[in-house]
């Protein structure tokens, strides 16, 4: 008996820990998706790819529906999607991919409206979606047209060690960063003996350099709200990039370098996770995997604090065109005279369907990717560093219990989720790009200029300029009033221009 | 047999047809069978011809017409704009100027002066010996067309690098293929020459310098990435007792280009030296020790012997290599990704970028744009060096 007791243990305990969570199997059992296969595309594994096959293999069970993953290589993502719907191949069921290529998806009427199912499904939750990604990531135009799975923005990560070993406390603005930079830099943060680093940035060219700069840069250019934006004027399209808000995040940027890797240019954020996980940086910005990937460090593991993005005191005035001290007009949602803005870089992968897809598949694609976002599901998956997926819903960052049971201390699940929190509630919150053309705009142009700056070869005026210039081109490109449009329905503003 | 000589007689068969014809032979199928033998070359290669219409002529004018115009997906088919020279003029004059040329505000500095000068002045002084010795129109054309290049070329240069400015994606190539290029040949062409030599461990180290053109280009890229890794590489400990812990090499610009160049040269010069093996073993040993008994110096017996008996190969080896150069973006892709800035960017990863957002139009313009230099460097090469070598031997 003892020993079939270990055996049956063994046995499951393993399974419990791959499939995770609570199963609502009543809600499922009247499903019946038998002899129905849904091809999700999405990027190599394991990371995302991997838990979507995961929990597909778990839906099989539940419905006898059949989830086929098929991985491209990032860069070719969207191409495939694209030329797929649009050509009318349709050999791709359903995607998860960054959301902001949602916007330009469905404008072209390829993406499946999800509002009906969304308002008629009991598993959802969706007032538990904290409200940017409810309201911004899933819907265009109002209607839901994805399910967010993670939920993508840059938070701020530093060393809890280091700083109390140095007396100092977390930055809340740029100009406190430097203070602790100065203080901790060049000192041993892993015990080898060697110097480590105040700082480690991903800072390749062409591996999201350009997500980290609007990270920094957001505070200084966003005080009035996520409907305000960062990129674009909401009445006239050009490009909000070429003020000294933006100057001044570049300086900063730059400046960041002094107190990193000397060979920071080029590394990516595979090079960097390498370093911080080695218990050789002192503080970065990172989306929210850096918390849940160190618990597999035997250096770092519990060691890592997280808040929102330091902000800034001084903020670009749109009106008159100079960099201002913060103040209750300017900055109606500063804290402690800081303006900050949480940046939601690349918004974090999303399910979406293809809207030529067999009603059929459509219904049951639906019914998957809504399993995926429901809390009993995605509350386990985004504790587990390995499937990619970060918090997105209110009950993540305020139960500690699945925290606990991923291997975080109370102390370090409580900083973490508290630098979730302070992010995802802030009012100030900036999205990022999501209308036709938006990889041309940054993983191009700005992407470019900016490791162009960095690397010394333009000055940052040329910088902005050169990004302006491009940008401009782009929009004509694609047409002003059309960018316009979309651009304000990206950030929740009405199509009416003034 | 030749059927004419066979006198017609009922009783005897009618003249055999030719071995291969198709037809039995009457009159008019004589003439039917001899047509079709005339054709039957063009009938036979006719598949291929097609294929090759198909897979690369085709696409080559359909890329050109899409680099005159702005071309989008949209449902069912594509949108597509005509828009003439657009493209063009946003490369050479426009908002891409400085990625494909390089930083040009700021004027020329003395040094790009004289670079200018003293070039213009050898050109013409070329082009004036051309017109007084051997002038035929066709080639007069020809070479009027490689001086504008070659001016063209010493004028951007000039206006960047020799003027302390960074350059783009054109002049970088250009420094890929003529430079680095070129001495993958000179390395290649030495060792071959040490392995022609009575040494020991010939044949070792002739097969070891032959492995590394076995591995993929992506491979060799990522060998080299984790080789150049001064922190955690498998090399690491070496480059630490070096003193080259700190050194970033990726940060800067000219060291990334090395490190790109050293990786192609690693993966190309076992083919030159293939080659150039295979060439200097046919050169006669008659004549290089005959050299030798009169008493020629190695140098001596290489320059006027063995030099100008493997020059026809050794052109059509470099002029291969230039080709196959021009097309270089894996190694600068998976080392730098083009940075840092865009120092180690070429061309081919310059179109790629745009192709890669769907700016089909844009990267076709970058694409001609790489035609076309790299057609004009490759055609006066084989026209004034190989043609004109090959024709005095």
């Amino acid at each position: 008996m003892k020993r079939l007791s270990k055996f049956v243990l063994g046995a499951i305990l393993p399974m419990a820990a791959l499939i995770g969570g609570q199963v609502s199997a009543k809600d499922y059992a009247d499903m019946d998706f038998s002899g129905i296969t849904v091809t999700v595309l999405s990027r190599p594994g394991p990371v995302i790819s991997g838990a979507v096959d995961a929990r597909g293999k778990q839906f099989k069970e539940l419905t006898g529906l059949n989830v086929v993953v098929e991985e491209l290589p990032y860069s070719e993502l969207f191409n495939k999607i694209l030329t797929d719907w649009s050509q009318g191949t349709n050999s791709i069921d359903a995607a998860v991919t960054s959301s902001a290529w949602v916007p330009e998806l469905v404008d072209m009427g390829l993406v499946a409206n999800l509002e009906e199912f969304v308002q008629a499904d009991t598993n959802l939750k969706p007032e538990d979606i904290t409200d940017y990604f409810r309201e911004f990531n899933q819907k265009v135009n109002g209607d839901t047209y994805t399910l967010t799975l993670d939920g993508d923005f840059h938070m701020f990560y530093y060393r809890t060690d280091v700083l109390n070993r140095f007396s100092q406390e977390p930055p809340r603005s740029w100009d406190e960063w430097f203070a602790v930079a100065e203080a901790i830099n060049g000192k041993d943060m892993n015990g080898d003996g060697e110097p480590d680093y105040a700082s480690c940035q991903f800072k390749k060219r062409s591996a999201q350099n350009y997500f980290v700069i609007m990270s920094v840069a957001a505070p200084y250019l966003q005080t009035m709200g996520t409907s305000q934006g960062l990129w674009l004027d909401t009445e006239t399209g050009n490009p909000g990039i070429n003020n000294p808000g933006m100057a001044e995040a570049l300086r900063v940027y730059k400046k960041m370098g002094d107190y990193g890797p000397p060979d920071e240019l080029n590394m990516d954020i595979a090079d960097i996770r390498s370093m911080y996980l080695a218990g050789r940086c002192g503080m970065l910005i990172e989306w929210g995997d850096t918390s849940p990937l160190a618990l597999e460090s035997d250096v770092v593991r519990n060691l890592w604090g997280a808040s929102q993005m330091p902000g800034s005191t001084k903020v670009w005035n749109r009106d008159t065109n100079t960099l201002d001290d913060c103040n209750p007009t300017l900055c109606p949602h500063a804290e402690d005279g800081i303006n900050h803005s949480p940046f939601g870089a690349f918004g974090g992968w999303s399910a979406y369907i293809n809207k030529n897809a067999d009603p059929k598949v459509l219904e049951a694609a639906y019914q998957f990717f809504s399993y995926m976002n429901a809390p009993e599901q995605s509350n386990y998956d985004v504790t587990q560093g390995w499937t990619g997926f970060n918090p997105y819903r209110t009950s993540q960052f305020e139960n500690l219990d699945n925290w606990l049971d991923a291997g975080f201390t109370r102390a370090s699940a409580a900083a973490y989720l508290n630098g979730l929190k302070e992010s995802l509630n802030n009012p100030n919150f900036s999205s990022d790009l999501k209308i036709p053309g938006a990889a041309q705009y940054t993983s191009v142009i700005l992407d470019r200029e900016l490791a162009r700056y960095l690397a010394g070869e333009i000055s940052a005026d040329q910088m902005m300029s050169n990004v302006e210039e491009g940008w401009n081109e782009v929009t004509d490109d694609f047409g002003r009033d059309r960018q316009i449009k979309l651009y304000r329905g990206m950030l929740g503003l009405s199509a009416a221009m003034n | 047999m030749n059927t004419s000589e066979i006198a017609p007689n009922k009783d005897r068969p009618g003249p055999v047809a030719p071995a291969g014809s198709l037809f039995s032979a009457s009159k008019r199928d004589s003439a039917w069978s001899e047509w079709v033998d005339r054709q039957s070359r063009t009938l036979f290669i006719s598949p291929a011809v097609f294929l090759i219409l198909v897979f690369s002529i085709f696409p080559l004018v359909a890329s050109l017409l899409i680099s005159f115009t702005r071309i989008r997906p949209r449902v069912g088919g594509y949108q597509i704009r005509w828009v003439g020279l657009k493209n063009f003029k946003k490369l050479f004059t426009g908002s891409e100027q400085s990625h494909l040329l390089g930083t040009m505000e700021g004027g020329i500095s003395l040094l790009g002066w004289t670079a200018i000068i003293v070039v213009a002045a050898l050109l013409l002084w070329w082009l004036y010996r051309y017109v007084r010795q051997e002038f035929k129109v066709v080639g007069f054309i020809g070479r009027i067309v490689t001086t504008a290049a070659a001016l063209a070329f010493t004028i951007l240069f000039a206006t960047t690098l020799l003027s302390g400015r960074q350059f783009g994606t054109m002049p970088m190539t250009l420094v890929y293929v003529l430079f680095g290029c070129s001495l993958q040949f000179l390395i290649g062409l030495g060792l071959a020459y040490v392995c022609t030599q009575p040494i020991r461990g010939r044949a070792f180290f002739s097969t070891l310098f032959f492995i590394p053109i076995t591995i993929t280009p992506v491979g060799i890229a990522y060998q080299w990435r984790m080789l150049a890794d001064m922190n955690k590489g498998p090399v690491a400990p070496l480059w630490e007792w070096m003193g080259l812990g700190e050194f970033a090499w990726g940060s800067l610009a000219w060291p990334a280009r090395s490190m790109v160049m050293i990786s192609d040269a690693w993966m190309w010069i076992p083919f030159i030296f293939v080659v150039m093996l295979a060439a200097l073993e046919t050169v006669s040993r008659d004549l290089t020790e005959a050299a030798e008994v009169d008493g020629a110096g190695k140098w001596l017996i290489f320059r006027d012997i063995t030099l100008p008996q493997i020059a026809p190969v050794a052109g059509t080896i470099l002029l291969i290599r230039w080709i196959e150069g021009f097309k270089l973006v894996d190694i600068p892709n998976i080392l730098t990704n083009g940075g840092p800035g865009i120092a180690t960017e070429t061309l081919t990863m310059h179109s790629w970028t745009q192709w890669r957002t769907l700016d089909f139009a844009g990267s076709s313009a970058v694409a001609y744009t790489l035609l076309f230099v790299s057609v004009v460097i490759c055609v006066s090469f084989f026209n004034l060096v190989i043609r004109r070598y090959s024709r005095r031997q």
